[in-house]
């Protein structure tokens, strides 16, 4: 389990300081695939850098496994961060050596036996599907292969935590999905905690367990994917969430609602059986459906009529659905 | 054309360098090897120094300390290197005992190039990707196998084409030492040819130091390049250099 208690990362500069995290707590359990994400500067890199240590923090708490990481010696530190492993945007692999060498690399540092460590390099290269690239040196790679070979590195030493600080950012929409799909795999096989930084909601859609909302470095919300999904609390978590909200000012009518729809029913009938049933009327402004862990979820602006008691009736009759659940848009930006 | 070389002086001087060359250019390549090795024995650690100390390094030291060597280094390349030479005579006679001939130019010739080695090599490890160091780090290696076995090893083509630009310098140096009773082609052109007016000596002298310069400059870069798996990605014989055709799967 990763606690983060209270952390804060202040930078130096010019004017003071700049802080690029506040006071963030988050608890991430084991075997979870935890998203982090926010908008470019949000603090998400500084934030995954806290879990390794890669970045002191200026004060709080990193607690995994009931041990924490601050008060540790360098020498403690080093041995803690061979098991969390952490993969990167820009696969930061070691152009000089073979795939094979590279995978070795951290076994060497452990001091594990070179044999030992080249078998055990083999069977990780065959895991992440490329079996055939042992000799290859990271140039005769795509970037979908570089960041497979990353990831067998990452897994060499058994680590308990794996980090990925925006490890599909670089990659083509379909490599990604498989890079992803990789990730989710390794964490179902193997048990690995996994923490996702990434600035696409996408990413967090396809793997994600759980989810952290980082905005101005303050973690704006947190939750099951479903629950942050289906209804955002925060405005940082509706800015992400629905990137293309439309200005209310435009809308054509005077309330607006969203209703999501939780998993399984279709949004079409309702509309209808709305109109059918208690005859009225509303505007769909909007709909998204999105695939989260298997499930459908459905999203849908409504305008409701102006007329006060019709919309009072439509809104008493979406309240009475199972499985949807509803909201009233105040002063929603895009 | 044949009149030239029939004539006696020219004819005497060329069996002058047929007879001396072969040992001259033995004493430079001498002098210059073993004054690269000490100067890059100094030098290198340095340039580790300077880029893992500096403030943005894998590893910050005391700004002072920092401050102190760039100070250092700067002074000492900022100073001519025959006025350089002679300075360093005295501690030439305490540690290999002479201030004259090959071995007499060892230390003035270590001293005054491993501080442009060090500002090489500095360069040279500058240039690695921060990222690599950074997932080193995050794999566990201490400071020492960050250098060791990630900053060394990942920037080696480019060290290995500083290295020929050093090793030609210092063998540039090493025939400015000819003045102050160095040994050499420097020697053989400056003491011989040039105060007895021996043109042919001189000019068979100069051809002769170009002619290493191209030799060592041409080894150089090769190794650079065939060490250099970003290339080619086997490091192989030229020709190969063209990127190899990305395999998708």
């Amino acid at each position: 389990m990763i606690e983060l208690k209270h952390v804060s990362k202040v930078f130096p500069t010019a004017e003071g300081g700049f802080h690029a995290l506040k006071d963030v707590s988050l608890t991430i359990g084991d075997g979870d695939i935890y998203g982090i994400v926010g908008m470019s500067g949000a603090g998400k890199s500084t934030l995954v850098r806290c879990i390794n240590l890669l970045e002191r923090p200026t004060s709080g708490q990193v607690v995994i496994d009931g041990a924490d990481l601050c008060a540790m010696g360098q020498k403690e530190l080093i041995a803690q961060r061979r098991s969390i492993s952490m993969i990167f945007q820009q696969f930061n692999l070691l152009m000089q050596r073979t795939c094979l060498k590279n995978i070795c690399f951290p076994m060497e540092i452990a001091r594990i036996k070179r044999a030992d460590a080249e078998k055990r390099a083999r069977e990780l290269l065959e895991i992440v599907g490329l079996p055939d690239k042992a000799d290859a040196y990271p140039a005769q790679l795509s970037g979908g292969q570089k960041q497979r070979v990353a990831i067998a590195r990452a897994l060499a030493c058994d680590p308990k935590i794996l980090l990925c600080d925006e490890a599909t950012s670089a990659l083509d929409p379909k490599t990604t999905r498989d890079i992803l799909r990789l990730i989710k795999d390794i964490n179902g096989r193997l048990g690995i905690t996994v923490v996702v930084i990434t600035h696409e909601m996408a990413v967090v859609e396809e793997i994600c367990t759980h989810v952290a909302i980082l905005d101005h470095g303050r973690v704006m919300e947190t939750g099951t994917v479903e629950q942050v999904f289906s209804s955002p609390q925060t405005e940082a978590g509706r800015r992400l969430v629905y990137p293309d909200g439309v200005r209310i000012e435009q809308l054509p009518a005077a309330n607006v609602i969203r209703i999501a729809f939780n998993g399984g029913s279709s949004y079409e009938p309702l509309i209808a059986s709305l109109a059918i049933d208690c005859g009225v009327k509303v505007n769909i402004l909007g709909a998204d459906t999105r695939n989260v862990n298997g499930q459908a979820f459905g999203t849908m602006l409504l305008g409701l009529p102006e007329d006060a008691g019709e919309a009072a009736k439509a809104v008493a009759y979406i309240k009475n659905q199972p499985n949807v659940t509803m909201e009233e848009v105040r002063d929603y930006h895009a | 054309m044949l009149e030239f070389f029939n004539d006696p002086k020219v004819a005497e001087q060329l069996g002058y360098l047929v007879k001396h060359v072969p040992f001259a250019v033995w004493e430079t390549v001498y002098t210059t090897v073993v004054a690269s090795l000490f100067a890059y024995l100094i030098g290198l650690p340095l340039g580790v120094l300077l880029v893992v100390g500096a403030k943005d390094g894998i590893h910050p030291l005391p700004l002072p300390l920092m401050q102190a060597v760039n100070t250092v280094i700067n002074l000492l390349r900022s100073m001519p290197f025959l006025i350089l030479m002679v300075l360093v005579m005295p501690l030439s006679r305490v540690i290999v005992g002479t201030t004259i001939g090959t071995v007499g130019i060892l230390v003035p010739l270590t001293v005054a190039s491993f501080p442009f080695v060090a500002r090489l090599a500095e360069g040279s490890l500058r240039e690695m990707d921060r990222g690599v160091l950074e997932a080193a780090q995050a794999m566990g290696c201490s400071t020492f196998q960050v250098v060791w076995k990630v900053l060394l090893p990942e920037s080696l083509p480019s060290l290995l084409s500083g290295f020929t630009t050093a090793f030609v310098t210092i063998l540039g140096y090493g025939a400015m030492s000819g003045f102050i009773g160095g040994g050499g082609l420097g020697s053989m052109s400056l003491q011989y040819a040039w105060n007895n007016r021996k043109m042919v000596v001189l000019y068979g002298a100069v051809i002769v130091l170009v002619i290493l310069v191209q030799i060592f400059q041409s080894i150089g870069s090769h190794l650079s390049v065939r060490a250099d798996r970003r290339v080619t990605g086997r490091g192989g014989a030229r020709g190969s250099r063209k990127q190899q055709p990305r395999q998708e799967k």
